[in-house]
């Protein structure tokens, strides 16, 4: 049996990408896999009674060490702040290649902390800032230091001690340009330094509770229950920043949704499912819901989701029970079928995540392929021609040649950079200023002025020739050739329309990651929980790998 | 030290800011990462070129022929670089090609290289006095050693190299005599037991 991939018309839009969630395909998933035979060592912690001071933790396999080091510093409260504006937070932290020296810890307390105005080198890999859950972490340290664990309902519901306001790399503020480590076989696979550095971060969070505990109350004081500290992850606040990677980097795009629709299309081209993958299957899923009770979030929006997906999920898993036999003959492809006729888009990408948990074999090798070399597909093939570029645009963006950018609606919204924080933001093009400033984000609109412009153009002409006349469109022309060889490369949706919901964008990428517990703060930021219930470092040597369910 | 990132991301958004179109914005972003990447003074040319690019007269050259001649103008850099590139299929045929007056050369020189690494041939590029040999966009030959920027380029010459070798049969027979002497003479019984042996080649 042929099962055809998913239609990108179906997938690439915006409600369908901002209802993906994690899978065996996530990041950090894999980056725990790739790393679970390293060796995992706390280096440095110099932190006074407070907990305020300098700590090194790093992976190390034969000669190859990667040091996370932390700066955690004193922080006002009236100064805590999660978003992009802060300009100081409770603790900051770098990923280094290798072992740093004192010299380079020193020059890296005073660069580290400052953040997007300080300077890092090519030492240096990621960076990263994050601030405590007051809340939480001093209700953890006020039970440790008294010699009991802490209220678990407090923490489960929150999710972590400490939460991430940005995590950069590949060469913003001279960290290490991706071209000099793209070769090693590690970290070929996308963020997993980024991974890596919020895992570890993850384990500082614990030290360094423990530690201010044990200063607290020296007799008294116990440390924080291994069991509670893998149910805590570390907490981001995301805002628009991600929205604009996605468009930016086609190829690499298209490789993770590539990734998940092969697994998908060889999961449900398996004729006969033995029993164990069947139950393995239905036990994620049932698990699974223990974990989406837990999500907590204000958001209307995301009440609406979560509660179709729940009301959808127990009813899939009573038909699952009751009706469905998995002796039958392709049963996934069966599950699949029902899930899309009678289920919400949230339930239905949660089905195709659950789908991958049994199939490691099919999975596994897929991840490598998940990275791109973008520059590879810079180049545009300018001795084609009109008539192709134009067949092109009618076969890969069909639905977006029917959007009406005439009306105030479709055109409504613009994307730029902010002069303060040189960070993406969207505002109305009609009630506010810069729009003539306006970032090329807008692809559905200019690929349709692309396709306009091609019609009334000499269909032999080259595109050399087309290019020289018509420059302003050259950024959807490059786009379009790559469409063409990646199908999920483009996000078949209008980016700057009326409806848009800019966290769909950031969910689509989040999901990739691992995240869990999306809890969108406006329809421009959410927070989220990264390696909740992921294995210590000192478990990565053999965990479960259904951790995510546990 | 700037990352090759944070270059490429200020030269695309400044050359969007002096007005070019996002498109060519990107190729300036490329170009100025690979002239630094080659220690090739990228920025500094950039920048000078579109403080001043408001005041100077300069024309576009949209279709590029045997001969370009600006005679009382300056060729812009970019628009005449980008055009190379887009139409580098049709030219790879000319034997040479000559533009008289190209405002700040060195930022035409990496739309050559990336030219060089499309049409699969090495490309030698003459501005006035400095040579360079492009070798298909992996590494630049120059006698151009100066960080300093070049204004114009009054005689830029292009010439698109045939794929041949450097040395003559001579010399390969020499070399390829000496590389025999790590091979074994063959006995019968290594002749018996080689590959295909024993099978019979008219199944």
């Amino acid at each position: 049996m042929n099962i055809p991939l998913r239609d990108p018309n179906v997938v690439m839009k915006l409600s369908r990408l901002g209802s993906f969630h994690q899978s065996r395909l996530s990041f950090l998933r894999s980056f725990l896999n790739e790393f679970k035979d390293w060796d995992y060592k706390r280096d440095l912690f110099e932190l006074n009674e407070n907990g305020y001071g300098t700590a090194v933790f790093s992976f190390k396999k034969k000669n190859r060490v990667y040091s996370l080091i932390c700066f955690a510093n004193e922080l006002d409260e009236n100064e805590r702040s999660d978003r992009v504006i802060a300009t100081k937070w409770d603790t900051a932290f770098t990923l280094f290649d290798g072992v740093p020296t004192k010299l380079d810890i020193n020059r890296l307390k005073n660069e580290v902390p400052k953040q997007e105005i300080g300077r890092l080198s090519y030492k240096e890999l990621t960076l990263s800032r994050a601030n405590k859950s007051v809340r939480v972490f001093n209700h953890v340290v006020e039970s440790l230091s008294n010699g009991v664990q802490p209220d678990k309902e407090l923490l489960a519901k929150v999710g972590y001690l400490y939460r991430t306001t940005a995590v950069y790399g590949s060469g913003k503020f001279g960290l290490a340009d991706r071209f000099r480590i793209k070769n090693r076989e590690e970290i070929y696979g996308p963020f997993r330094l980024e991974m890596m550095l919020v895992y570890l971060v993850r384990q500082f969070t614990f030290d360094q509770v423990n530690h201010v505990a044990k200063n607290k109350n020296p007799k008294k004081a116990v440390n924080l229950d291994p069991e509670i500290c893998k149910s805590l992850g570390i907490g981001n606040s995301t805002g628009l920043g991600m929205a604009p990677f996605i468009v930016n980097h086609p190829t690499l795009l298209n490789n993770w949704i590539y990734a998940r629709e092969v697994s998908l299309k060889k999961i449900r081209e398996i004729k006969n499912v033995a029993i164990n993958k069947s139950n393995l299957f239905k036990d994620c899923l049932k698990r699974s819901i223990k974990n989406i009770t837990s999500w907590n979030t204000e958001s209307e929006y995301q009440i609406k989701k979560i509660k179709s997906l729940l009301r959808d999920l127990n009813k899939f898993i009573l038909f699952l029970d009751n009706e469905f036999d998995f002796k039958q003959e392709y049963p996934f492809n069966k599950i699949y079928e029902y899930v899309e006729d009678k289920y919400e888009e949230e339930c239905i990408e949660y089905a195709v995540s659950m789908m991958m948990e049994p199939y490691d074999n099919i999975v596994a090798p897929l991840i490598k392929n998940m990275s791109s070399e973008e520059d590879r597909y810079f180049n545009i093939p300018t001795q084609r021609t009109v008539i192709e570029l134009k067949t092109i645009i009618e076969n890969k963006y069909s639905e977006i040649l029917n959007i009406d950018f005439t009306k105030k609606e479709s055109n409504l919204n613009f994307w730029f950079i902010s002069k303060n924080k040189e960070e993406p933001r969207l505002a109305n093009r009609f009630d506010e200023n810069g729009s003539d400033l306006e970032q090329p984000l807008a692809i559905a609109r200019d690929i349709k002025k692309l396709y306009e412009t091609l019609s009334v153009t000499k269909s032999s002409s080259t595109i050399a020739l087309f290019l020289s006349n018509n420059s302003d469109l050259r950024h959807v022309v490059r786009r379009a050739f790559i469409v063409e060889k990646f199908p999920y490369s483009e996000i078949q949706d209008n980016t700057i329309g009326k409806e848009i919901v800019p966290i769909d964008m950031l969910r689509l990428k989040l999901s990739f990651f691992g995240a869990l517990k999306f809890d969108p703060r406006s329809d421009k930021w959410l927070r989220i929980c990264m390696f909740q219930g992921a294995p210590l470092p000192e478990q990565l040597k053999n965990f479960d790998e259904h951790w995510v369910y546990s | 030290m700037k990352s090759l990132s944070e270059i490429d991301t200020v030269s695309k958004r400044s050359g969007r800011a002096a007005g070019y179109s996002w498109g060519i914005a990107e190729e300036i972003g490329k170009n100025i990462r690979l002239l630094e990447i080659f220690s090739l003074p990228g920025i500094k040319n950039l920048n000078d070129f579109l403080s001043k690019k408001k005041n100077m007269k300069l024309e576009n050259l949209n279709l590029i022929t045997e001969v370009n001649i600006a005679d009382n103008s300056q060729y812009c850099p970019i628009i005449a670089g980008v055009n190379f590139l887009d139409q580098i299929k049709t030219l790879e045929v000319l034997s040479e090609i000559k533009f008289k007056n190209i405002a700040y050369p060195m930022l035409f020189l990496p739309f050559v290289s990336r030219a060089s690494e499309i049409v699969g041939k090495r490309i030698f590029l003459k501005l006035d006095e400095n040579e360079f040999l492009l070798n298909f966009n992996n590494n630049i030959n120059s006698n151009f050693s100066k960080k300093e920027i070049i204004k114009i380029a009054k005689n830029v010459s292009i010439k698109i190299l045939e794929n041949k070798d450097s040395f003559n049969d001579n010399e390969w027979k020499e070399l390829y005599k000496l590389s025999q002497e790590t091979f074994v003479e063959e006995n019968e019984s290594l002749k018996q037991s080689g590959a295909g042996a024993g099978l019979t080649d008219n199944d």
